[in-house]
């Protein structure tokens, strides 16, 4: 009976399987999709939406009730003084508490008990920080800070991204290896001559990469924002970090919830542009990651 | 008891003293005695996981990166034990250089390498003279004089090798550890390696770690075969390879096991 089949040939039972697999093939690409779909849409509906308010005024003008008029002058300044002090502040502080969590914090409870805190912090909702910063930054360092500042802002805000850059350095220093640290302590170096001058410079493009991905998490940070009192409305830009300010997010926040549609338009305006400041933020990230890969 | 025919006759560049190791709970070297003739090769032989590099890490406190590792007993440097309360490991590691198994030139230039020991003590004037005199003790100053800028990585594994010997010799150290240095080369890379090690130990004493029988009996002057944490037999390297004492030695060096 079965003499015509080939003695190599996929018997039905193995038909069967395959088409088991293909099934499973088809369903993990329908997963892909939906995620990759959807974004393609809502990209392209924000494009149709947002395109035609992308005027040079809408870059040099301040928010106005007229949507013709309207631009997000203070949205821009306030969102790149928010990731420039963000960045001076996370950024030491992160590579310090990376350094000392890995070349020097002994292996013990202490050193687990902070691991997996800053693990945990990092996980956190972002409007618990915004609390924190309320209470902190705006009402109990008052005079330092002048309230609902900007400064207030890019310090909870840099406290948000602390423990992603923490990680991230960690990881980069942790991929320095052992090889390099052991020749340097080999030459009689101290602890500090061998983080100066092998482990900070080696891991530096990983930490630079961390802290670029950290920041534009931080970019389109809108909740913690919103709780320690930036302004929704705002008609001048931030002279020093104790002015008050607004940023991209907050606007298109504002402009989304009106009900007009040029609003809207001005809203999907915005958004293009926090995300071509995200991809650019990304993209450069990417250029460092394999601009100084290394090879050991 | 072990066999124990190497004496120093009071010049010993170190000398240890019931030293012991434990990782943990887990005990790597079991009370070894011994003592390192100044200007002479010594090798450490011995089956994987016998504790020879374990050994040579003491000799310049690197077990103390380990944060498992713990050593008692004494190793004397100069008269000095190296694991007094006083004595400050970054001192000892620049009297007692290193060279690891694998190649492990920092990513910069060959210069930046060899200079990098000399300027961690300061601003060495004659920094240039100290470079050219390292690479050449080295025998690596002929096929580099005319890159020195050039990145390190570029260099082949057995010159990076070599690099990392000037690298060490340039901090003028008194007594130099190898940990099989040779294992990652090809034999051509490994004859200069062995030829190197019989041109420094004019100026400087050695002691080599090595998986490879024949190169222990090449360039070493006295040999000792540990087996599991236990010095089992240090003699005059000939000794060890022709005629051991200890049964255990022979069956090892004859490639009975191990």
């Amino acid at each position: 009976m079965s003499g015509k089949r080939h003695y190599l040939e996929a018997p039905p039972e193995l038909i069967a399987r395959r088409r088991r697999g293909k099934v499973f093939q088809g369903l993990c690409l329908a997963a892909t999709l939906v995620g990759v779909v959807t974004l393609v849409v809502l990209l392209a509906d924000i494009l149709v939406d947002g395109v035609k308010w992308l005027s040079p005024t809408f870059f040099t003008e301040f928010p106005s009730r007229l949507p013709a008029r309207a631009g997000i002058k203070s949205a821009l300044y306030g969102t790149v003084w928010l990731m420039g002090l963000v960045a001076l502040i996370s950024f030491p502080l992160g590579v310090a508490a990376a350094v000392w969590l890995e070349e020097y914090a002994r292996k013990g409870w202490l050193q687990t008990a902070i691991q997996t805190n800053i693990a945990n912090l990092a996980g956190v909702p972002s409007i618990v920080y915004g609390i924190l910063g309320l209470a902190i930054f705006v009402r109990w360092m008052f005079a330092i800070t002048g309230g609902r500042s900007v400064i207030s802002g890019a310090l909870t805000i840099s406290l948000l991204v602390l423990p992603i850059l923490i990680i991230a350095g960690q990881e980069a220093i942790r991929a320095v290896p052992r090889s390099i640290r052991e020749a340097s302590y080999g030459l009689g170096a101290t602890k500090w001559q061998t983080v100066r001058h092998h482990v900070l410079p080696n891991a530096m493009p990983g930490i630079l990469t961390g802290t670029i991905l950290a920041l534009s998490r931080a970019i389109g940070e809108t909740a913690p924002l919103i709780m320690i009192g930036a302004l929704t409305f705002i008609a001048f830009v931030p002279d020093s970090p104790r002015d008050q300010f607004t940023v991209l997010s907050i606007q298109v926040y504002n402009w989304a919830s009106r009900p007009q549609d040029d609003f809207r338009g001005l809203a999907a305006a915005a958004i293009i542009v926090l995300l071509v400041l995200l991809l650019s933020m990304n993209a450069l990230a990417i250029w460092l990651r394999n601009r100084y890969r290394k090879e050991w | 008891m072990p066999t124990i025919r190497v004496k120093a006759d009071g010049d010993a560049a170190l000398e240890t003293r019931d030293v012991h190791v434990h990782y943990d709970d887990a005990e790597a070297i079991k009370g070894i005695t011994m003592e390192i003739p100044r200007n002479r090769v010594v090798a450490l032989i011995g089956p994987s996981g016998c504790g020879k590099s374990t050994l040579l890490r003491c000799f310049n406190r690197m077990n103390d990166l380990v944060p498992a590792a713990r050593v008692t007993g004494e190793v004397l440097f100069q008269g000095e034990n190296l694991y007094a309360d006083h004595v400050d490991p970054v001192e000892v590691r620049r009297r007692i250089g290193m060279v690891f198994q694998k190649p492990n030139p920092f990513p910069k230039s060959i210069y930046d390498n060899v200079a990098f020991g000399p300027r961690l003590y300061g601003r060495p004037k004659d920094l240039d003279d100290i470079v050219e005199r390292s690479l050449r003790q080295a025998a690596l100053w002929d096929e580099v004089k005319d890159r020195l800028g050039h990145n390190a990585l570029g260099l082949s594994g057995g010159q990076q090798q070599r690099l990392c010997i000037a690298r060490a010799l340039a901090v003028t150290p008194e007594v130099l550890l190898m940990d099989e240095p040779a294992s990652a080369l090809d034999p051509i890379a490994t004859a200069k390696i062995e030829e190197l090690i019989q041109e420094l130990v004019e100026h400087y004493t050695i002691v080599i770690v090595t998986h490879n029988m024949q190169q222990a009996a090449r360039v070493s002057h006295f040999t000792a075969y540990l087996y599991l944490g236990d010095l089992v037999e240090y003699d005059v390297t000939d000794t060890i390879f022709t005629a051991p004492n200890e049964k255990h030695t022979e069956d090892y060096v004859t490639g009975r096991f191990g």
